[in-house]
């Protein structure tokens, strides 16, 4: 093949548009729609006691105004649980606006629609809510009490809590195994709360037509949008719409769905019979959204002299806010990805998934991976301390070895699965980034420290997705997915991929993601998995439009199929150029056709002798058309893995933290576009800085986000973040076509880890928290 | 607080007359009013840099700004970048750096970073560092985003 793509830095497809204000994201559509707005809850937690809308009728440009009140029985259901689990036995979701109590600030209380939204703003402000304040709940600690509760039949808080047990190969638990260590340490450790916070928050916008439902959402799953809003809307299927227009960043924020505007905007749409639009502000995406990390975790290791792990007991208590639409993937995420490379004697983790008035919890880019790597990183470098040994040396004594994948970690996955390493060379890996980073030759010197951190990320879970490939009579490669975008480049690394499948120019390829018109089976974009699953579904319809076009062309130039290959588009026997076929004719001669539209359509036509008159046009079993469809659904996921190291700088008098050299070595399979990949890793390195050194979401005792703006939240610019050092190891995945795993989550998850080893290291004082900042290193050093 | 103004603004190079309400931002009077969706508005309070355009050469946050107050001046918006034979030297270099993924803050970068070359033909990395970093970007990293204003400047210093 000539065209082969597949692994190229091909330059963006998706750039020109992006580049000269040619983007479509949702907020530039709609110019002439209806505008919405909310009211929302100032409080924690408090009784809604009455609402007058009475003097906002007189505003302006004032459509509607509705309350819970106003929603029909089935849109004022309680949102639903997207992701039950036997273990979330105390499962609660919110209302689309609030009914009777509101449990964070910021929840919806009131919708406005207006002619514009400065005035639905101005009708929200005259809108008066009586609250009587309630004892609001806050922290894990604060929740696990119980003095108050959340939601009055929760005891305790508690939502989930999970026991998951691995014995050692003797048969002894976790707590046997420590007992019977040579040396233990216990700890505790604590994780802020942060957020996705991508530069567009959320935005729905909808119309209806009198039958019919379109709805753009900013979403990082249209298809699950769309049957969440026809189930309560009571519509058809059939009849609703939904797009992912072009993205402005999800980082997991955007999975969760639907949200309470996903649901009441298209309701008052086809109520209004008007296009109605609603874009989220800031302050909205820090009150009204979700945020995530929030962990406080007791951890006891038992380990023998040279430092491998012969017990691990971790306890966690994680806030989940104050409800779990998103079920409890998040603490699952952390207790089973906690074990990284290594295999551990015996394992214990128990977690509470505990409710606080505060916003939601829901996965954010490493979905609990970075609170697990921080807690076994913390440990491995706690043990080398203790042992006095190199801490990659720790490490390397618990890795699972090259020879020993597949390895079973004998635990439950997210997916429900089991916890299997599909492949990996952890030991090659560390050599790799030792030698990144300059690991050996570190000269140690007071305020300057180097630092380690591990993973490994189960990428591309289940359940499936779908491909769908149509060549047309003008030669062009029409490409949909139903997953969506938000960033990835994904029209670009499925293009590769379709263009090297099917040996055609990228050129004359185009791909559309997240479009139910074009596909409406999918599952999103979430858990680095979109070119796991929608590029291997990809190849895989590629595979059978490639057939079908050798097929035709083989008929067509009377050769046998096998004797074809497809150079440039065209269909020729191998070692002979001049017996060939262009794909626009295979996919003129795929369609029998009765009227000739046009030149091509003409070769088609019933008395054109394109087809033998002893055979019926379409043949038995087969289809008119040049297209193809298949799915990829896994048996189980993959496992990316990664390790950075970092030297740090710390100021000996104001205790300002400065990275100054970062290393990433990441394993994600064979990469599609290293450029993307690269890309993929430096953003989540960044966001990873973030989370170690700045972003914390400071909730006061009263519930009150009280850094609820960038002016406070303080996300890393240009100037905060280190330049990053990359190489890849690529170990090819067996379990799917392409041998690839995901990048996508990839960069952020050992970040915290990984700066916490080089602070601790420069200053030696325990760093048992993330993010640190230089007031609060500048206390420890007392 | 309703009342409207009659504006008049020059925006890439066309004259642009608007009818306003004392209140509207410029960024909302570049997207809704004159239909400039480029401009994207990722915080309204001035901090993330997304909605930066050039007024009279100069980049300003159009957020934190009335559109009343634009009225007479010079905008242009990333739509007005581009010259007749394609994308600038700072669009081609942020395309072949990979200086942007979602794309939402790149309208407020390429503004910026265009007005930076204006003033600095040559910056150095840490002249680069300070001229980006008014402004946020959640998916690079900045790292490409850095390279990419290095690469404008060799691109413009090659066609001038």
């Amino acid at each position: 093949m000539t065209t082969r793509l597949f692994g190229e830095p091909v330059q963006r497809r998706e750039d020109p548009r992006l580049l000269t204000g040619q983007g479509r994201y949702v907020d530039d559509l709609g110019s002439d729609a209806l505008a919405a707005a909310f009211v929302r809850s100032p409080h924690a937690h408090a009784r809604i006691r009455d609402i007058d809308v009475s003097a906002a009728l007189d505003v302006d440009g004032l459509i509607a105004i509705y309350t819970y009140e106003d929603l029909p029985e089935r849109v004022g259901r309680p949102l639903p649980l997207l992701i039950p689990h036997p273990a979330l036995t105390h499962g609660r979701t919110a209302y689309p606006l609030a009914k009777d109590v509101v449990r964070h600030v910021g929840e919806p209380v009131v919708m406005v629609v207006a002619t514009d939204r400065y005035l639905a703003e101005d009708a929200c402000a005259l809108i008066e809510v009586e609250y009587e304040p309630l004892k609001p709940v806050v922290g894990v600690e604060d929740a696990v009490q119980g003095g108050h509760l959340v939601h009055e039949d929760v005891p305790g808080n508690v939502g989930a809590h999970l026991v998951q047990e691995v014995p050692s190969t003797a048969g002894l638990s976790a707590g046997e195994a420590i007992d019977a260590a040579p040396h233990t340490l216990t700890f505790r450790l604590d994780i802020e709360r942060s957020a996705s916070m991508p530069l567009e928050g959320r935005g729905v916008y909808a119309r209806w037509d009198g039958s019919d439902l379109r709805v753009y959402s900013s979403t990082q799953t249209s298809t699950s949008v769309r049957m969440a809003i026809a189930a309560a809307l009571d519509l058809p299927l059939t009849n609703v719409e939904v797009i992912a227009p072009d993205v402005g960043g999800g980082f997991g924020v955007k999975i969760m769905h639907p949200w309470p505007e996903e649901i009441l905007v298209p309701w008052a749409a086809r109520l209004l019979g008007r296009e109605i639009k609603w874009t989220e502000d800031r302050r909205e995406h820090f009150i009204a959204s979700a945020h995530e990390r929030g962990q406080v975790q007791h951890v006891r290791v038992g380990f023998d002299d040279d430092g491998r792990v012969l017990g691990l007991d971790v306890r966690i208590l994680h806030d989940h806010g104050a409800y779990t639409p998103y079920g409890i993937i998040v603490p699952i995420i952390t207790s089973t990805q906690l074990l990284g490379p290594y295999k551990l004697g015996a394992y214990r983790v128990e977690f509470s998934s505990v409710y606080t008035n505060t916003v939601q919890v829901t996965p954010y880019r490493g979905a609990g991976r970075p609170q697990g790597v921080f807690c076994m990183e913390r440990t491995m470098d706690k043990i080398a301390r203790y042992l006095g040994k190199d801490r990659t040396e720790v490490r390397a004594a618990n890795f699972i070895q090259p020879d020993e994948f597949p390895y079973d970690q004998r635990m439950t996955f997210q997916d429900g699965r089991p916890l299997i390493y599909d492949s990996g060379d952890y030991p090659e890996m560390l050599r790799m980034v030792k030698e990144l980073i300059g690991w050996d030759d570190f000269e140690p010197a007071p305020n300057r420290g180097i630092g380690i951190g591990c993973y490994v990320e189960g990428t591309g879970v289940g359940p499936y997705e779908g491909g769908h490939v149509q060549i047309t009579s003008d030669g062009r490669v029409h490409v949909s997915t139903g997953l969506t975008s938000q960033g990835q480049g994904h029209q670009t690394v499925f293009a590769q991929i379709a263009a090297t499948e099917l040996g055609v120019p990228i050129e004359r390829v185009s791909v559309v993601t997240g479009d139910t018109r074009r596909f409406g089976y999918a599952v999103g974009t979430f858990a680095s998995r979109a070119a796991v699953m929608s590029g291997n579904a990809i190849a895989l319809a590629c595979r059978k439009v490639r057939e079908k076009a050798l097929r035709i062309a083989a008929d067509a130039l009377e050769a046998n199929p096998d004797d074809l290959e497809i150079t440039d588009g065209v269909v020729h026997v191998v070692g002979d150029p001049s017996s060939a076929v262009p794909l626009s004719t295979v996919a003129v001669l795929a369609n029998p056709l009765r009227y000739a539209f046009d030149d091509e359509a003409a070769k088609a036509t019933q008395f054109s002798g394109a087809s033998s008159p002893d055979r019926p046009p379409v043949a038995e079993g087969d289809e008119p058309g040049l297209e193809g469809r298949d799915y990829y659904s896994p048996i189980r996921s993959t496992f990316a893995s990664g390790m950075h190291a970092a030297i740090v700088e710390t100021d000996p008098v104001t205790a300002e933290i400065k990275v100054v050299k970062y290393a990433v070595v990441h394993d994600c399979g064979k990469l599609i576009n290293p450029m993307i990949v690269e890309g993929q890793i430096h953003g989540g390195v960044a966001q990873g800085i973030g989370g170690a050194l700045y972003e914390r979401m400071a909730y006061d005792t009263h519930g009150q986000l009280v850094n609820a703006s960038f002016m406070d939240f303080l996300m890393p610019y240009a100037t905060e973040v280190p330049h990053v050092e990359t190489a890849h190891l690529e170990t090819p995945s067996p379990l799917n076509p392409l041998g690839i795993k995901g990048a996508g989550e990839a960069g952020v998850i050992p970040v915290s880890a990984v700066i916490a080893s080089a602070i601790e290291d420069a200053e030696g004082i325990d760093i048992d928290r993330m993010p640190i900042s230089p007031s609060e290193l500048f206390d420890l050093r007392g | 607080m309703n009342s409207e103004h009659e504006i008049t603004l020059n925006v890439n190079g066309t004259t642009r007359r608007a009818r306003v309400p004392g209140r509207r931002l410029l960024s909302d009077c570049l997207r809704q009013d004159l239909g400039l969706t480029g401009t994207h508005v990722g915080c309204e309070h001035g901090v993330c840099g997304c909605c930066t355009v050039l007024l009279d050469g100069r980049p300003v946050r159009s957020c934190l700004m009335l559109a009343v107050t634009a009225d007479g001046h010079e905008i242009t918006t990333v739509e007005g970048l581009a010259g007749p034979d394609g994308m600038s030297p700072v669009q081609r270099a942020f395309a072949e750096c990979h200086a942007l993924q979602c794309g939402f803050c790149t309208p407020g970068f390429l503004c910026t970073v265009t007005a930076l070359l204006e003033e600095n033909p040559a910056p150095t990395d840490e002249e680069v560092l300070e001229g980006i970093s008014g402004n946020l970007c959640r998916c690079t990293g900045y790292q490409n985003i850095v390279k990419a204003v290095h690469r404008a400047a060799e691109l413009k210093a090659e066609e001038s």
